[in-house]
C-alpha cells in the first residue's frame, strides 16, 4: 500500500458520508415537492380504488340481491319438486336433471375432442405451415363468437339441416360442445406448454415414440390443468341460456328428461329465463331463488376447479 | 449396416394417431366453415326477397307484421346504444381497477382479487338479466331528476347497459392489468429516476407503453357486449323502436334472434330467413372486432416478450 493513498477504512468512511449526504439530499427535494402533487397523487390512488371497489362491488351487489330476494323460498322442495305453473309448488328437478344430462353429452364430447385437438397443435403440428396457423386464428376466433350464434349454428345444423336430429337433448348437449370447444383447447394448449421441454426430450431421446412420450409423459403431467380447463368451461356452459333456447329447450317440461326423445328437455338457466319473464311476483322471487341455487351450483365447480390446480399443479 | 437411423417398424399406429389429432383439431376450422354455412344460404335467400339496401338502411323493423318491413337499423342502434352505456360504465371502472392491480396494489391483494374477479366473471348472464330488470330499473325510476325527462320505463336501455358494465367490467380489468403488467420495469423505473410521481408514472408511462393491450380490452368487451342475449333479452324490451334515449325500450339484434327463433316461424319463409340475416350481420360484426383485439394483443406481445 503506497503512503500517498488514504487507509482503505478512511474510503469506506467517506464513501459513506457521501452517500448519507446524497441521500439526504434527495429527500429534502423529494420533501420539497409541491404539495398539488402530493393531492393530486392521492386523489388519483382514490379513484382508482373507487373502480376497484365498484368492479368489485356491482357483481356483489347482483348475487347479494339475489340472495336478499330469493333467499326466503330455498327449500330442498325447491330443488326437488318439478316444474309447475304455480309458484308455490314450481321446483327445479326437471331443469337440474337437464342440466346434469346436457353437461354429461358436454363432456362426453367436448374432452376427447378438444384434448386431441390441443396435443395435435402443441406436440404435432409444424407452426410454420399455413394450415396449422390457419386453424390457430380459428380457434381464437372462434371463442369470440356469440354464443346465440353458436344457437344459429344448432338450429340450422343440428336440429334441422345435415344432422336433422329434432329437438333432442343431445342437440343441445352438441351446441355447447361447440360452444365450449375453444374454450377447452385453449385451457388444454396451456396445460401442455406448461410441460418442460426437458421431459419431452429425455422421453424421445431414450427411444420412445411421440404417441408414447405423449400418453406417458405429457398427459399425466398436463392433467391436473386440462381438468381444471374443462370444469371451468363446463361451467359456463351450465350458465348459457341463449343457445338453448335456439335448439329447443323450451318446453314447459314437468317430467325427467333422456338425451335422445323428443318430448322436450329444459335446463336450469332457461328454467330462470321462464320465470323472470312472468310478471307476477311469486315468479320473480322464485327466479332469485333458481339463481342463488344455479350460483352455487356453479362457485362450487369452480372452487373445485381451483382447489384441484392448487392441490396437483406441479413446478417444475 | 442401413445408412440412416431408421425405426424397425412401419409404426402405423403413430401415424393414425397424428392423423386422429388432426382431425380434431381440423374440427375448429369445421365449425368455422358450418357457421358461415348455415348462416349464409338462408342469408341469400332471404336477399332474393329484400333488397340489401332496404335491409341495410331501412328504419322500420316490423319482420312479423303484415307487410313486413325489413330495415335493420333500429335493432342495430339497439344493440349499439346497449354497448355504448355498457362501456361508459365499464371502461372507467375496469381501467381503474387494472391499473390499482397493476402499479399500486401489494402482490398479496392482487393474488386474491384477480382470481375473484375472474370467477365473478362467470355469473351467467341470465343473472345479470334478472337483476337489470328487477333491481337496476326500479333503483333508476326511484333516482330519477325529474329535470331529465321522464323516467325509465319497464324495460328500457339504460338498465341493461348498467349491468352490461358490470359485465364486461372484469374483461376489460383483466385483459388490461396484463398489458399493464407486460410494461418491463426499466420504463418505470427510469421515470422514478428522472423523479417523476407515481400517478405520472402510471399514466404517461405504463398506460401509453400498454396501449394496444388496453384498446384490446376495449374491443373485446364491445364485443361481448354486442353478441350478449339474455341481458338485453330480459331488461332491454322487445320493441324495435328507432331511438336514442336511454329511457326508451327497444330490441337489440340478438333479443330480435332469441325471441324468434324460439317461436313458431315456419323453416324457408323470409321471417325464418330474417333470423339469419341478423345473424349474419351480428357474426361478421363480432368477427371484425375480435380480429381487430387479437392483431392489438398480438402487437404488445411482440414488443415486450
Amino acid at each position: 500500500m503506497s503512503p500517498s493513498r488514504p487507509p482503505r477504512s478512511f474510503t469506506a468512511q467517506r464513501t459513506e458520508i457521501a452517500a448519507s449526504g446524497a441521500a439526504a439530499a434527495t429527500a429534502a427535494t423529494l420533501e420539497q415537492r409541491p404539495g398539488a402533487d402530493v393531492l393530486k397523487g392521492r386523489a388519483f390512488k382514490a379513484a382508482l380504488l373507487l373502480g376497484l371497489a365498484l368492479a368489485l362491488g356491482g357483481l356483489v351487489w347482483l348475487i347479494v340481491d339475489a340472495l336478499i330476494e330469493g333467499g326466503g323460498r330455498l327449500s330442498l322442495g325447491l330443488i326437488f319438486d318439478e316444474g309447475s305453473a304455480n309458484p308455490e309448488k314450481a321446483g327445479l328437478w326437471s331443469a337440474l336433471l337437464g342440466s346434469i344430462y346436457l353437461i354429461v353429452g358436454v363432456i362426453a364430447l367436448v374432452v376427447p375432442l378438444g384434448v386431441g385437438a390441443a396435443i395435435y397443435l402443441e406436440e404435432y403440428a409444424n407452426k410454420e405451415r399455413w394450415w396449422n396457423r390457419l386453424i390457430e386464428l380459428n380457434i381464437q376466433n372462434l371463442a369470440g363468437v356469440p354464443s346465440i350464434v353458436y344457437g344459429i349454428l344448432g338450429l340450422a345444423f343440428i336440429v334441422r339441416g345435415p344432422l336433422d336430429l329434432g329437438f333432442i337433448l343431445f342437440a343441445g348437449s352438441m351446441t355447447l360442445a361447440l360452444l365450449v370447444l375453444p374454450t377447452v383447447i385453449i385451457a388444454a394448449r396451456e396445460a401442455i406448454r406448461a410441460v418442460p421441454s426437458s421431459i419431452r426430450e429425455g422421453s424421445l431421446a431414450l427411444g420412445a415414440t411421440r404417441w408414447q412420450t405423449v400418453r406417458r409423459q405429457i398427459l399425466p403431467a398436463s392433467i391436473p390443468g386440462i381438468v381444471t380447463g374443462v370444469i371451468l368451461a363446463v361451467s359456463r356452459a351450465i350458465g348459457e341460456t341463449a343457445p338453448l333456447l335456439l335448439v329447443g329447450a323450451t318446453v314447459f317440461v314437468t317430467f325427467e328428461p333422456s338425451f335422445f326423445d323428443d318430448k322436450g328437455y329444459t335446463a336450469l338457466p332457461v328454467q330462470i329465463f321462464q320465470w323472470v319473464q312472468r310478471p307476477q311476483d311469486e315468479f320473480r322471487v322464485l327466479a332469485a331463488a333458481g339463481i342463488i341455487v344455479l350460483l352455487g351450483l356453479l362457485l362450487a365447480m369452480n372452487s373445485f376447479a381451483i382447489w384441484l390446480r392448487n392441490r396437483y399443479e406441479q413446478r417444475w | 449396416m442401413p445408412s440412416r437411423l431408421e425405426a424397425p417398424s412401419a409404426r402405423y399406429g403413430e401415424k393414425a394417431i397424428s392423423g386422429l389429432l388432426a382431425l380434431c383439431a381440423i374440427l375448429s376450422v369445421a365449425i368455422t366453415t358450418a357457421i358461415v354455412i348455415s348462416l349464409l344460404s338462408p342469408t341469400i335467400d332471404f336477399f332474393q326477397d329484400v333488397s340489401i339496401t332496404d335491409f341495410l338502411f331501412g328504419t322500420d323493423f316490423t319482420p312479423l307484421f303484415n307487410p313486413p318491413s325489413f330495415g335493420v337499423v333500429p335493432i342495430v342502434v339497439g344493440t349499439l346504444s346497449v354497448t355504448f352505456w355498457g362501456l361508459l360504465t365499464a371502461i372507467p371502472i375496469g381501467l381503474g381497477a387494472a391499473i390499482y392491480l397493476s402499479e399500486y396494489a401489494s402482490r398479496r391483494v392482487r393474488r386474491i382479487v384477480k382470481p375473484t374477479l375472474e370467477v365473478l366473471a362467470g355469473v351467467p348472464t341470465v343473472a345479470f338479466g334478472f337483476f337489470a330488470l328487477a333491481t337496476i330499473t326500479p333503483v333508476l325510476q326511484d333516482i330519477w331528476p325529474g329535470f331529465l325527462g321522464d323516467g325509465p320505463r319497464i324495460f328500457n336501455v339504460l338498465a341493461a347497459g348498467l349491468a352490461m358494465g358490470i359485465m364486461i367490467v372484469p374483461i376489460i380489468a383483466s385483459i388490461s392489468e396484463d398489458a399493464m403488467s407486460a410494461v418491463p420495469h426499466g420504463l418505470r423505473e427510469g421515470a422514478y429516476a428522472l423523479g417523476a410521481t407515481k400517478m405520472r408514472v402510471a399514466l404517461r408511462v405504463v398506460v401509453p407503453a400498454a396501449l394496444s393491450g388496453i384498446v384490446a380490452s376495449f374491443v373485446l368487451a364491445a364485443s361481448r357486449a354486442i353478441g350478449e342475449t339474455m341481458i338485453v333479452l330480459i331488461a332491454a324490451g322487445n320493441t324495435p323502436n328507432l331511438t336514442l334515449n336511454p329511457t326508451e325500450s327497444i330490441q337489440a339484434m340478438t333479443a330480435f334472434i332469441g325471441t324468434t327463433a324460439t317461436g313458431d316461424v315456419a323453416t324457408g319463409t323470409v321471417e325464418y330467413n330474417t333470423i339469419f340475416a341478423v345473424g349474419s350481420l351480428l357474426f361478421v360484426m363480432t368477427l371484425v372486432m375480435n380480429m381487430i383485439s387479437i392483431r392489438l394483443v398480438r402487437k404488445y406481445r411482440e414488443v415486450y416478450e
